[in-house]
């Protein structure tokens, strides 16, 4: 299996971007914003698809479009944010432009597939190195303003009054979504980024009650989901993005269920 | 010196006052029970001298300084809702992400950080339910692990808003002991809102009443008066005093309770209670 370079890329794409997704979702899980993270998904796909029409590859498009868009919505503020019908419309919008830019660009379907499910068997040396390069940015900037993150997602009134500036450190944090999300397309693709980001750190979350354990449990769950993944895919020749959706699914679905999961 | 001192503090919320051209100081060491009907700005006084809401006349003083975010001498513990209420998270990490919460970093408390969390869990009495998720502890305990965030850093002053709201009445006394033991262990001063004056009864030293755009502060006798109460509630009022408790009472309605109703609906009240016995 190793023996195949698009493997080795595929295991060393996954390996970062499950690292980052399972940090990064910890996070977003706690601070109850998983929804967040399915729009900004959604919102890449337009910058993907416009990128490839404007002959940029779509990994930076989906980065620039993706993180603009975290940090704007955390400009606006997590109240109008949390508005469904707003961010349904919003939702809506951003696939059906990137649906016309495909349009445009007829030659790209199956670029369209790869993007909204995910086609890590097809990613490259150089994508491995630009997943690397981000993923240590989207990592380093989390490790920055974590403690007060944690602090403000806990109890933001008293972060508040402590002097934690809310609306700096959630429109930050969104923006480092933006980053993971853009990372996490290249292995899901933008409909399934749920698998990676929020399944790993809502199953951890269930089994540590602790921070540290959480933020140690919910990178090595992804990875094991995604390598699984990824080492089912090369089996069955099933597409690996259904195996990592199922195990990330079937993982959440057992620690829920489990003692372990209902005392701890 | 004293703790808070309000300049003739005019307070403005949504263009209205909420407070007019009050002047008023607290000691140290005091613990002042804050009262008054719903909308009477009890939140928006404890946010003013957090430094959250500018005065919009007149001048805060906070031990000597003027009020601004991030004082470190204030603890403040928001009135709670459901905070916390669903976390799979422990008492213990809840707490210690408070620890330099303000500070960039990582989120894990370094030896100091923890013998804090230990100092302020073993002074609320939370050290042995706070190994317990959050989602798995009853509104008086999570009430008592929101307190022990707020003693975080060692405040000297202690603004406890509603620690009482949806409280069982026989953990409300806990709650209302707690504070007045704090403040005998560690000296400092405390202001504690709460809906109704009796359960504060023989533990506060003064009252802040807050009404109709004005602050009483004073002993219970000389601020709830018929005369004092009428002018804060704009309305006749009648003090009776029953057997060590006391009604606040317009035309034959008793204004605290009926404010505790209006706040929270009975529906809430009971689920509170139940959730406590769980």
């Amino acid at each position: 299996m190793l023996d195949y370079d698009f493997m080795r890329n595929a295991f060393a794409a996954a390996a970062i971007v499950a690292a980052v997704a399972g940090l990064v979702g910890y996070f977003l899980v706690l601070r109850g914003q998983t929804f967040a993270g399915h729009a900004l998904a959604h919102v890449g796909f337009t910058g993907a698809t416009g990128s490839v029409l404007i002959g940029i590859s779509p990994l930076w498009g989906l980065v620039a479009l993706t993180v603009t868009a975290g940090l704007g919505m955390g400009a606006i503020g997590e109240r109008l944010v949390q508005r469904d019908v707003a961010i349904g419309i919003v939702l809506a919008l951003a696939l059906g432009l990137g649906l016309l830019f495909l349009h445009f660009y007829t030659a790209y379907a199956a670029q369209a597939t790869a993007l909204l499910f995910g086609n890590v068997l097809s990613v490259d040396a150089a994508t491995v190195r630009a997943l690397l390069w981000l993923g240590l940015v989207t990592v380093g900037l989390l490790a920055a303003i974590s403690r007060p993150l944690l602090f403000a997602s806990l109890q933001p009134e008293l972060a508040e009054a402590k002097g934690v500036r809310l609306r700096l450190y959630s429109g930050l944090f969104l923006g480092i979504v933006g980053l993971a999300v853009a990372e996490c397309v290249q292995i899901v693709g933008v409909l399934l980024v749920f698998a990676l980001m929020v399944g790993p750190a809502a199953t951890a979350q269930r089994l540590t009650t602790r921070v540290a354990g959480g933020l140690v449990l919910s990178p090595v769950l992804a990875l094991a989901e995604a390598w699984a993944g990824i080492a089912l895919a090369f089996y069955t020749d099933w597409p690996a993005s259904f195996w990592i959706t199922a195990l990330s699914a079937g993982g959440y679905l057992a620690a829920t269920i489990s003692p372990a999961g209902r005392v701890r | 010196m004293n703790a808070i001192e309000f300049r003739q503090v005019t307070l403005r919320l949504g263009g209205r006052d909420v407070l007019g051209d009050a002047s008023l100081a607290v000691a140290a060491g005091e613990i002042i029970g804050v009262l008054g009907p719903n909308g009477a700005g009890k939140t928006t006084l404890m946010r003013a001298i957090l430094g959250l809401v500018p005065a919009a006349r007149g001048e805060i003083r906070v031990f000597g300084r003027p009020a601004a975010r991030g004082n470190p001498a204030v603890g403040y513990m928001p009135q709670t809702r459901s905070t916390g209420a669903n976390l799979r998270l422990r008492g213990r990490d809840f707490v210690a992400g408070v620890v330099n919460g303000h500070r960039p970093g990582l989120p894990f408390p370094g030896k100091a950080g923890r013998a804090e969390v230990d100092r302020v869990l073993d002074l609320v009495g939370a050290a042995a339910l706070a190994g317990r998720p959050l989602a798995e502890t009853s509104g008086g305990e999570r009430q008592r692990l929101l307190l022990a965030q707020a003693l975080v850093g060692r405040p000297r002053l202690l603004l406890l808003d509603e620690p009482l709201a949806n409280l069982d009445p026989r953990f409300q006394g806990d709650v209302v002991a707690l504070a007045a033991a704090l403040r005998a262990e560690l000296g400092i001063t405390i202001l504690f809102s709460a809906h109704e004056l009796n359960p504060l009864l023989g533990a506060i030293d003064r009252v802040l009443y807050l009404g109709n755009g004005q602050a009483a502060l004073g002993t219970v006798d000389e601020v709830i008066t018929g005369p004092v109460l009428s002018r804060l509630y704009g309305a006749e009022i009648e003090v009776v005093r029953v057997r060590g408790r006391i009604f606040v009472m317009s035309g034959g309605q008793d204004m605290e309770r009926d404010a505790h109703r209006h706040d929270h609906g009975g529906a809430h009240a009971l689920l509170g209670a139940s959730h406590d016995h769980a």
